[in-house]
Formats: C-alpha cells, structure tokens, sequence
C-alpha cells in the first residue's frame, strides 16, 4: 500500500499528470482560436463514453487493442528494441484467429476459442520473431525489418482472407463460427448492445504477466540485462541472440492477441483491408503515455480509447472536428518526451514542495 | 596572504542528496594567484562542492562569496558572468566542430547581427593561445585532436570568456604522462597571469608538485587545509583515507603450486585479417599473481577476451585444471570456475540502470537460491547483496540505488565483491585500478593478493608499471600478440620493463 502511494507521489507520475493536463489545455486553446467553446466540448466527449452504459461498453473495446499494442511496444523497448511492427503483429494475429476460428468446426466454444486466441497469439508472435531472428543472426535492425514486414503482412493477410475465407463478392471473410466467439453476449445485452468480449480481462491480465515477467522471473531479468545493456550482458553469460528474438516473439503475442480478439470479439470476421488499419502505431503512442511500464500501459490506452473514443461526441454534440482530438493526443506526447519543459513549468511547485519539507 | 580578501570564499556548503550528505558545512578560501588542491577519495564530495561554486546544483544550506561579495550563482552562465570557468571531467565538446566554432559556441560574435564573425573569434582565440603557449591550431576539427589538445581547448574556451577563477575537475585522468607535466606548466603559467586555481585530483603527486594549499575532503566534511610546502604525500594519503597507508603493498613470497590455466599458441585475427594474438602461449599456477605488462594494443584485451569466452579464438588451446576451455561459451567459463573484473566497468561489469543488488547477482541470478522455480528470490538476493556492500565496503545508499549513482571506486568494489564470492579457481583482473584512489587501489591489491593467498590463480593486466611490480609474482611481458619475455620483479625495474614492452628487448627467461 505504501508502495502504491509512493508511486503516485513520484515524480514521473506528476510529471506524466502535468504533461496530460498541459495537453488538454493546448487543445482547449486550439479550440477557442476556432471558436468552439472547450468546455462544451470536452463534456460532450466524457458524456459520450461515461454518460451510458454503451458509450462505456465501447470506449473499452476500443481500449483493449491498444493495451495489447502498446504493451507489445513496451515490451520491446524493455529489451532494447523498437517494435514498429506491432500492426503487422495484429494483422497475422486477425488471421490466425480467423483461420481457426472459420476452417475448425465441431468444436465445444471452450475449446474452440481458446484455440482460435492461441493461434492468433502464435501468429503475431511468429512474425515478430522473423524481425527478431534477422536482427540476432545478421544484425539488422528491428525498426527497419518491423516496418517491411508491416506491408508483408498487410498483403499476405489479404491473400489468406481473399484466397480461403472470401465471401464472394464483398471485401471479407465469412464469419467465425459461433464457438470461436468470445464476446459476452449477457453483458453485451445489459450495456446495450456494446461489444464487449473477454479480451477485455485477457488484456488486463496481459499487462499483470508483462509486469511479473519483466521484474519479478529470471527471463525477465536477462531481458532487462539485454535491454540496458547487451554487453554486460554478454559478459555475465547470458545469451544476447536468444534473448533478442524470445523479447520479439512475446511483443509480437502481445499484438498477436489485440488483433485475435478484434476478430473474435468484435467483428466476427476479418476485412481485406486497402491500407495498414494503424493499431500498432497507436500502440506506439500508448507505450510513450504509459513510458513502457505495463500499468502505465493501462492508463496511456485508457485516456487513448477515452479521447478517441469521445471525439465522436464531441464532434456530433458540440460541432468540434474530431481532428482536434488527435492534436490532443499529439500535444500529450509531446509533452511527455519533452519532459524538460513539463519540469520546467512545474518548478514552482517544486520548490514550494521542497520548502515544505525543510 | 592572510590579510587579503579571497576572491572565492565557500561558507559553510552543505549539500544533501537522497540517502547521503555530499557536503557538510564546507568552508574553503580561494586566494589570488594560488593553486588550491581539492583531495579526496571517490565519493567524498569534491564535484558536487564545484558544482555548486559553478551554478549547476544549488547548496542546501551555506553561501558563496566572490570578491568579499555575497553572490547567488543559480546557473552557470551567472558563474561565467562572475568570471568563473569549470573545466569538466567529461568534455564538452562538439566533435565535428573546429576548435573556434567550439570556443564561440553559445556566444558566437557576429557581424551586422547576423553572419558569425570567425575571423575575429579566430584571432582572439590564437591570441590566447599564444599567450598561455596551448600550440592550438583553431581550425583543426576536435575529433582529429588529442585528449590532451582537447582539454585545451576546454581551458581556453573558459578564458575566452573572461575566467579569472579556473575549476579543473580531475584534469589529469585521462591524460598521458607527458600530457600532464605539459598541464602543470599551463597551470603555472595561469597563475603567474593572476588567475586562481582550484584543482581537483586524487593524485598525491600532481598536488605535492603544482598546489599551493590543499584542502583535504572525506566523506563530505573538511578534514583539514594545509600549505603543501608544510606536507608530505604520506600525510596527505592518510587524511584522505582516514587510516594509515603504505604505498608498497606488503605480501609474502608466493608459494606458487599446480598450473590452474594454460595457454598455448593461442592465435586470433580480426575481420580484415590482422593478427591480433600470435601464438600466445603463458601459465598461471595455483597461489601465484602474474602481471602482464605490454603497451595498450598489443593483445591484452583479446586475451582476455578469449579467457572468458567472449571472443572465439582461431588456434591454439586454453585449458583450465587440464581441461579444454577455448571457445567455450562465458557461462560455461564462467561456471567452470573463471572470475573476470573487467577492463570497462560500465560496458562489461555492470548494468548502470540495475540496482546494487542486481548488479551483485548478475552471473548467478539464474542460480539457486536467487531463483526459484523460474522467479527471482529477491529475499535471497538482497540478503547476498547487504552481506557484499558491507564485507567490501561499498559505499552506497541502499542496495536498491542504480548502479550509475555509484562513484567509480565504489562500482569497481561491488564488480570486485560480485566476482571473488563466486569464488573462482582462476580470477582475471583487467585494470582494476583505473581511476580510483589510493584508498581504494589499496584495497583492490590487497584483495587481489588476499585471492593469491588462498590458493587462487590470478592473471593481473595493467598499464601501470608501479601496479604490475609492487602486485605481480611474475611478470609476462606481451609485444604484438605475443609473449615476448618473463621476469621477476624483483629482478626488475621500470626502465628494463619498458624497454621490453617497446618490443626491443627479450627478457630474463625465455618463454619459448
Ligand atoms: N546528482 C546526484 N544525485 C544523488 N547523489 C549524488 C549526485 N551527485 C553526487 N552524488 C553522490 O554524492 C557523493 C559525492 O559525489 P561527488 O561529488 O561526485 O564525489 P567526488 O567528485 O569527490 O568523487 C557520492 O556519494 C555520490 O554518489
Ligand atoms: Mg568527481
């Protein structure tokens, strides 16, 4: 308890607070240079997710994709690499799922989905693992294979779901049989319809293990070794090429899931889709508001899925362009990387707090 | 002297950091014209006491005078402004740029506002070079420049903006031994212009042939202040450390017994085929020290390297107590019973954002109890760590601060603690002194030589010849790649020594 009191006090915490608050405010600011009046606006859009039990409903499935991409990019950076291949993850994640989720009949839904989620997680973790692989055997690097195999997979998805899966005549697959689906429909009656589905729980357990793996096991220990500092790693005897590619593969699970359970719980079916459909670079963004840390994960695709979720209302209810959230969201950012000037705005407070301890 | 006003007067600093006091109520006098000598072991304080007096942390309690006056200098450009300059312990500089456009950089002159005017900055800057003899060239590039120009180019920038007190933070640490006499003849020639000095060093002999007055620090408080004419380098080694010192470190003769490690012909080359080790071939026996004494490049880190499996080896063998060693894997070395104080504490010894007491575990952590059905028993690590930090005297907060907070002596004692409790058959220390003070080279020997006495194997590899005569057994002398020559060293000196490691002479016995 104590510990959890601390972290609040700590000063990344209030830093990353400052930073939110900050952003918030510019696009306050941006929104009265337009001649929007914010307060309406930002009511609008916390009525939109928290005014019934829809909005709610929705805004965290929307949540769930980005914990499980932003807790693939943290996981990565954890271990020293930049994994910008988080959409493409998802991408082979949808298709693993849909694969056992359509092609396999006959089977009682408790086995059924929890295969269909296995494959999709295999699926995701196999294709990070490629980058992983290239990078320990030649050297090359990650953000450069992650974001080629983004395309690969794009088209190879699209292959799959035109080749083996296609209803004729329209830009998707049919739908997964009913005992790979993991949405829950007594819930999803009681919040009117919202999709909601039990990754939501799997996503929040995803962070739990992220956070007890990486510090509390020996696998996690030699990640982090690898992370901070190959060499010392190296010398302590631990084996740096392993370590590189089992770090891609359990990020590339962690997105693998995100798009599993978007077709399992969500759509039902998988689109072909004409364009890189951008979960993993908001996984990006999600990893930097949560600064890679599992919990701050949770809280970065909170106020990701609460804004981006809300722009709609926003939009619909006070007239303000949804755009302006993504000025937001891009502030936010801003400010949590540049955390000198966050420091440096918030120094009077400092030093009055320090005043009060002496 | 004592009549005049000092043109830098500390009262009182203290400064505190989380867990540890830096500075304790420091009070020190800077007079015009003298070279002040700051002396104290890693960690006693002195950087943070001159970062205060150059506006980069601000004291808790206590105040700065300069010239009789009351100052706050809250940023360092407020130190400049009051005509103090800090010569840092890592360089500030530019590396693609000249010497000039470092010098300027942040107040660069300009003509009509806008174009930067190089060629009077240029002018001004071979001025003072001429003036304080530096033989600076102020177009040349600083990458293609020595450590030692480069330091240079550190001092004259602080003059080029009208520094009358200079701060050298450790200046001569990373410098050559001809590098350094040429820094004392600048630091004399500064003074004899009226500027004053305030050095930093743990190096008794730099401060007994440059210093005026020495103000002596231990663990944050002033131990005492003296006039270096009335001192001696033993006195002052005692009051830094507190305890009494010897120089020559006291050890039995060695009772050497069987070979623990065995190298024969061991070649390597690298990538563009240059040969690195050539048919290195030398023993280390059971209760013996050999020291390896050679010029930085001529295969001292590849052989390490090679021991401790970190570099695969082309031909020859490695054994280890008769069995075959070479181009095993670190961990398989590692567990047969090789210890390895590395020559870069921070690329190879520690991981600088893990804890102490992760750093302790490093090479065991995977072992029982520090692991337990595939998690980490922090229990169990942390009772290791505490024995450690206390048993080798680490000095740190708690064992939970990050490794990077520690002071260089300190991190080289927690690698130290790490590597002699996995008790190894064959310890290989790789520099274990660079950079650290009297106090704690002591400690390091003795330990090095306590391993000896238990019947151990040590292989020593150092650049300091003192080190590698006072410490080793036997000596190995390495000429490109090669084992060129043995001696004692008690049959040897420093000169004979260096003749050998210059590749022009063999040595007593031969090796082949
Ligand atoms: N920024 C800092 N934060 C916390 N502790 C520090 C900081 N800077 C120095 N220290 C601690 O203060 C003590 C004095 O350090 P320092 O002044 O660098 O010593 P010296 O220069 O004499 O080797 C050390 O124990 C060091 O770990
Ligand atoms: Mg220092």
């Amino acid at each position: 308890m104590n510990k959890f009191l601390k972290w609040f006090a700590s000063d990344s915490f209030i830093v990353s607070l400052a930073a939110i608050v900050m952003g918030l405010l510019l696009g306050a600011i941006v929104m009265m240079i337009g001649g929007y009046n914010p307060i309406t606006a930002y009511g609008a859009l916390l009525s939109k997710v928290f005014g019934d039990w829809y909005g709610f409903g929705e805004a965290l499935r929307e949540m769930t994709p980005l914990v499980l991409t932003g807790l693939a990019v943290a996981f990565a950076f954890r271990a020293g690499m930049f994994n910008i291949g988080a959409e493409g993850q998802v991408l082979m994640g949808m298709t693993g799922a849909s694969l056992v989720g359509i092609k396999i009949t006959g089977l009682p839904a408790l086995i059924h989905a929890p295969l269909a989620i296995i494959a999709g997680a295999l699926f995701g973790g196999l294709w990070a693992a490629l980058a992983g692989y290239i990078k320990a055997k030649r050297g090359v690097n990650e953000v450069i294979t992650t974001i080629m195999l983004n395309w690969t997979a794009l088209f190879l998805c699209n292959y799959i779901v035109r080749t083996f899966l296609l209803v004729p005549g329209n830009q998707r697959s049919v739908d997964i049989q009913p005992s790979a689906s993991i949405s829950i429909e007594w819930l999803s009656q009681m919040m009117g319809n919202a999709r909601v589905h039990w990754g939501i729980l799997l996503a929040l357990l995803a962070s739990t293990f992220f956070y007890y793996f990486l510090w509390k096991t020996k696998q996690g220990f030699e990640l982090r070794a690898v992370g901070s500092n190959p060499e010392a790693a190296r010398y302590a005897g631990i084996n740096v090429n392993k370590n590189i590619v089992k770090a891609m593969f359990i990020s590339g699970v962690f997105a693998g899931l995100a798009g599993a359970f978007e077709t399992l719980g969500v759509f039902h079916y998988q689109s072909v889709y004409a364009s890189l459909p951008g979960y993993g670079f908001n996984g990006i963004a999600v990893a930097l508001l949560g600064m890679t840390h599992p919990f701050g994960v949770l809280a970065g695709a909170g106020l990701f899925g609460t804004l981006t979720y809300g722009s709609a209302g926003m939009s619909f209810e006070a007239g303000v362009p949804p755009e302006i959230i993504q000025i937001v969201i891009g502030s936010i950012i801003f400010f949590i990387a540049a955390q000198g000037i966050v420091r440096f705005i918030l120094k009077p407070v400092y030093k009055r707090k320090k005043e009060k301890v002496l | 002297m004592a009549a005049a006003t000092p043109v830098v007067e500390l009262k009182q600093i203290t400064k505190r950091f989380p867990g540890i006091v830096a500075n304790d109520s420091i009070s020190i006098q800077l007079q015009k014209g003298e070279i002040h000598a700051l002396l104290g072991e890693n960690g006693a304080g002195k950087s943070t006491l001159m970062n205060i007096l150059f506006g980069l942390y601000q004291p808790d309690e206590g105040h700065v005078e300069v010239n009789g006056q009351t100052v706050a200098i809250d940023t360092p450009n407020k130190a400049i402004e009051l005509g103090i300059g800090m010569v840092h312990q890592h360089f500030k500089l530019v590396q693609s740029f000249t010497v000039t456009e470092n010098i300027i950089l942040g107040m660069e002159p300009s003509k009509g506002g806008i174009q930067i005017d190089y060629k009077t900055a240029t002018k001004k800057v071979k001025e003072i070079s001429d003036q304080y003899g530096f033989h600076i060239d102020p177009n040349a590039k600083i990458e293609d420049i020595s450590v030692g120009m480069q330091q240079r180019v550190e001092i004259l920038k602080t003059l080029y903006r009208g520094a009358n007190i200079l701060i050298f933070d450790e200046p001569t640490a990373v410098l050559t031994p001809q590098e350094i006499s040429e820094l004392i003849e600048i630091m004399r020639k500064l003074v004899a212009e009226g500027k004053s000095i305030i050095l930093i060093t743990h190096k008794l002999k730099e401060i007994m042939s440059v210093s005026d007055t020495v103000t002596i620090i231990r663990r944050g408080k002033v131990v005492d202040t003296v006039k270096t004419s009335e001192t001696s380098p033993l006195v002052l080694a005692e009051k830094m450390v507190g305890r009494n010192v010897s120089f020559k470190v006291d050890k039995k003769p060695a009772e050497p017994g069987e070979t623990v490690i065995e190298v024969k012909d061991v070649s390597l080359k690298n990538k563009e085929g240059i040969s690195l080790l050539n048919e290195m071939s030398f023993n280390v026996r059971r209760g013996e020290i050999v020291g390896v004494a050679g010029v930085d490049g001529n295969g001292q880190t590849q052989i390490i390297e090679a021991l401790s499996g970190l570099r695969k080896i082309d031909s020859g063998s490695i054994k280890l107590s008769g069995k075959e060693i070479a181009n095993h894997t670190p961990r398989q070395i590692s567990e047969s019973g090789v210890g390895h104080i590395p020559e870069d504490r921070h690329k190879h010894g520690l991981v600088l954002d893990f804890s102490v007491s992760e750093n302790m575990v490093l090479e065991s952590y995977y072992k029982k109890p520090y692991t337990q059905r595939g998690f980490l028993n922090f229990r169990a690590i942390n009772e290791l760590a505490t024995r450690l930090v206390k048993s080798f005297d680490v000095r740190t907060p708690s064992i939970q601060t990050k490794a990077r907070s520690l002071s260089g002596g300190n991190q080289q004692k927690a690698i130290i603690a790490r590597e002699i409790n996995k008790n190894p058959d064959f310890l290989i220390a790789a520099q274990p002194t660079r950079g650290l003070d009297v106090g704690a080279i002591e400690f390091v020997q003795t330990q090095l030589i306590q391993q000896r006495d238990q019947g151990k194997a040590v292989l020593l590899v150092s650049f300091e010849l003192d080190e590698i005569l006072n410490v080793s057994d036997r000596i190995i002398v390495v000429y490109e790649g090669k084992v060129i020559g043995e001696v004692r060293p008690e049959e040897t000196n420093d000169q004979e020594l260096g003749l050998m490691m210059a590749g022009s002479r063999q040595g007593g016995i031969a090796n082949e």
